[in-house]
């Protein structure tokens, strides 16, 4: 199995920011075989389309995924409702994840706003060796610190406003890192000009970048030909598909 | 259990339950799912004689009960769809219709010869895509010019010939009558309605290529109201989709005259939809001690 649809049952559910929520699920088969980096496409109770929505945790012995979304239109208005012990309908697991390498010493994880979920689970894989930068607009809008505090991995925080942490971007501290050389790699995921600017600065030092990116979705898995992005391969361009191809990419690979 | 079988062009299929073209790919992601042997049929993503990139992203936005996409006909051309996915598709025991979109008139004679000597079953011809600039809706706009272009691809090939109708005309029952005359063998529709949405903050389409086409059960209502008048202005079987979700929804399809229906947007709300779909047909006709789904099609009493 690759992947499989049902509805499954909430473990548990939280407000972690505004219009931020955390939503824990109990899915055995799904968890099993979820990798970092994949995604989950949710359907609103009512809507034709589903919602793809990254994965910010696995836990193969509780059997259960944590998602963490942000409330930005209808359909996620109508998933936000859902409550502990409700059923939740979705296909999972999606799409092509981060690429780990367990001979990497030094890795920087990149997330910005509600990019930075889906670097959990890398932080977890890398632990110690991890150095967790996150960019939020404000201090109310942080998330996840004490969880990525508790993987051993370092953390950086940075606002837009200075309201907690290092007032900045996140590509401050990365130029930061960069130049002493010892990074074996970067990963990231957040608005797009942040993609943009971190794989430029990662291509500029030769550091071995991969980036997650977002698009609206229709299937999910790679028939329908919706989630278009630019990417080359070989020297020729053309269209990739950011759930079935990514949605993480070898920076290298897309064209901004 | 009743008999779900129907014949459309002397070709047999299991059961009237068809992927419509450009949901469900070459059937290899849903087949993760389900056995594509369990379908009647599968229509194939729309080929061009060369590979197309389609539009750029977004590609797709949600409307009440239903969608708006603009995809613009991406795929890999008809010559890697020949070798590459026709093969596989092929061997999954159940009707394969290729469903052709050229730019002109001899772009579809070209991909409707190559066809031709292979072994798919069906051709869907399209001259019904909203999304591109060139050939789609615009050969289906017209009398005249669905009959043209029908009538170079009759031509062509000795396949059965189905041509898939546009909704974006002043008489879709007129347009089909002109293509029967022509020599298709069965037409299918609707194709999607032209839409567009706009963003009120930005002021900006919600759809990069500004309109797209709209599908899902919004335009069911429409679908079966077009399916009816066209299957009492032709001779030749009708296959109907627009909205189809439920067995119920095929199964009024096909009181509506539809021999047999095709299933798009349900697969992105429920991938498992088609497969479903199936069960309800056959539900329906058990509850009402109906032996074959053939007994339905056409059925309605109007008023």
């Amino acid at each position: 199995m690759k992947y499989t649809q049902g509805k499954y049952q909430i473990a548990g559910k939280s407000a972690l920011a505004k219009d931020i929520y955390s939503i824990e699920i109990i899915c055995p088969e799904i968890a099993e075989i979820a990798q970092p980096g994949q995604f989950v496409h949710i359907l609103p109770a009512g809507f034709t389309l589903r919602r793809p929505i990254s994965i910010c945790d696995i836990s193969r012995e509780k059997g259960t995924l944590r998602i963490v979304f942000i409330v930005k239109g209808d359909g996620t208005k109508e998933i936000a409702k859902l409550n502990e012990g409700d059923l939740i309908d979705m296909l999972a697991p999606l799409g092509h994840g981060f690429t780990v390498n367990d001979s990497f010493k030094k890795v920087v994880l990149i997330g910005g706003g509600i990019g930075t979920p889906p670097m959990l689970p890398l932080a977890k894989y890398y632990g110690e060796k991890a150095i967790v930068i996150s960019g939020f607009r404000s201090a109310e809008a942080v998330i996840l610190q004490n969880d990525f505090k508790q993987t051993g991995a370092e953390t950086i925080l940075c606002t837009d406003d200075g309201s907690m942490g290092t007032k900045g971007f996140v590509t401050e501290p990365l130029k930061e890192l960069l130049k002493k050389g010892d990074i074996d790699a970067v990963y990231t995921c957040g608005p797009t000009p942040m993609l943009r600017n971190i794989a430029a600065i990662a291509n500029e030092k030769n550091v071995y970048c991969e980036v997650s990116l977002e698009e609206r979705m229709g299937c999910g898995i790679g028939a329908c030909l919706v989630c278009a992005c630019k990417t080359k391969k070989d020297g020729e361009e053309h269209f990739a598909h950011v759930c079935k191809n990514g949605p993480v990419f070898n920076s290298k690979e897309v064209i901004w | 259990m009743a008999d779900l079988s129907v014949n459309i062009c002397g070709v047999d299929f299991k059961n009237p339950v068809i992927p419509a073209s450009g949901v469900f790919g070459y059937g290899r992601e849903y087949e993760e799912l389900f056995p594509l042997s369990a379908l009647g049929g599968i229509a194939t993503k729309g080929t061009t004689i060369t590979k197309r990139n389609g539009n750029p992203a977004p590609r797709i936005a949600e409307t009440p009960s239903g969608m708006l996409n603009s995809v613009g006909l991406q795929n890999p051309g008809i010559d890697k769809f020949i070798s590459e996915e026709l093969p596989n598709l092929m061997t999954k025991d159940t009707v394969i219709l290729a469903n052709i979109a050229g730019s002109t008139a001899e772009e579809c004679v070209e991909i409707a010869k190559k066809l031709d000597e292979t072994d798919v079953h069906m051709i869907e011809l399209n001259i019904s895509c909203p999304n591109v600039k060139q050939g789609g809706m615009a050969f289906g706009a017209t009398c005249e010019g669905a009959a043209s272009v029908t009538r170079q691809v009759r031509k062509a090939t000795k396949k059965p010939l189905i041509v898939k109708l546009s909704p974006n005309v002043t008489s879709i029952s007129d347009i089909a009558k002109s293509v029967e005359a022509e020599g298709a063998d069965a037409v299918s529709l609707i194709n999607t309605l032209l839409g567009m949405r706009i963003d009120i903050n930005t002021r900006r389409p919600v759809l990069r290529n500004n309109m797209g086409g709209m599908s899902g059960p919004a335009v069911f209502p429409v679908a079966v109201r077009m399916v009816w008048q066209t299957a009492n202005a032709v001779k030749i079987p009708v296959i109907g989709m627009g909205g189809i979700a439920t067995g119920e929804d095929a199964v009024e399809m096909m009181m509506a005259g539809a021999s047999a229906v095709q299933v798009g947007a349900a697969i992105f709300t429920d991938p498992f939809a088609p497969v479903k779909i199936i069960d309800g047909i056959n539900q329906y006709l058990d509850s009402h001690n109906i032996a074959s789904v053939k007994d339905i099609i056409g059925t309605v009493e109007p008023w």
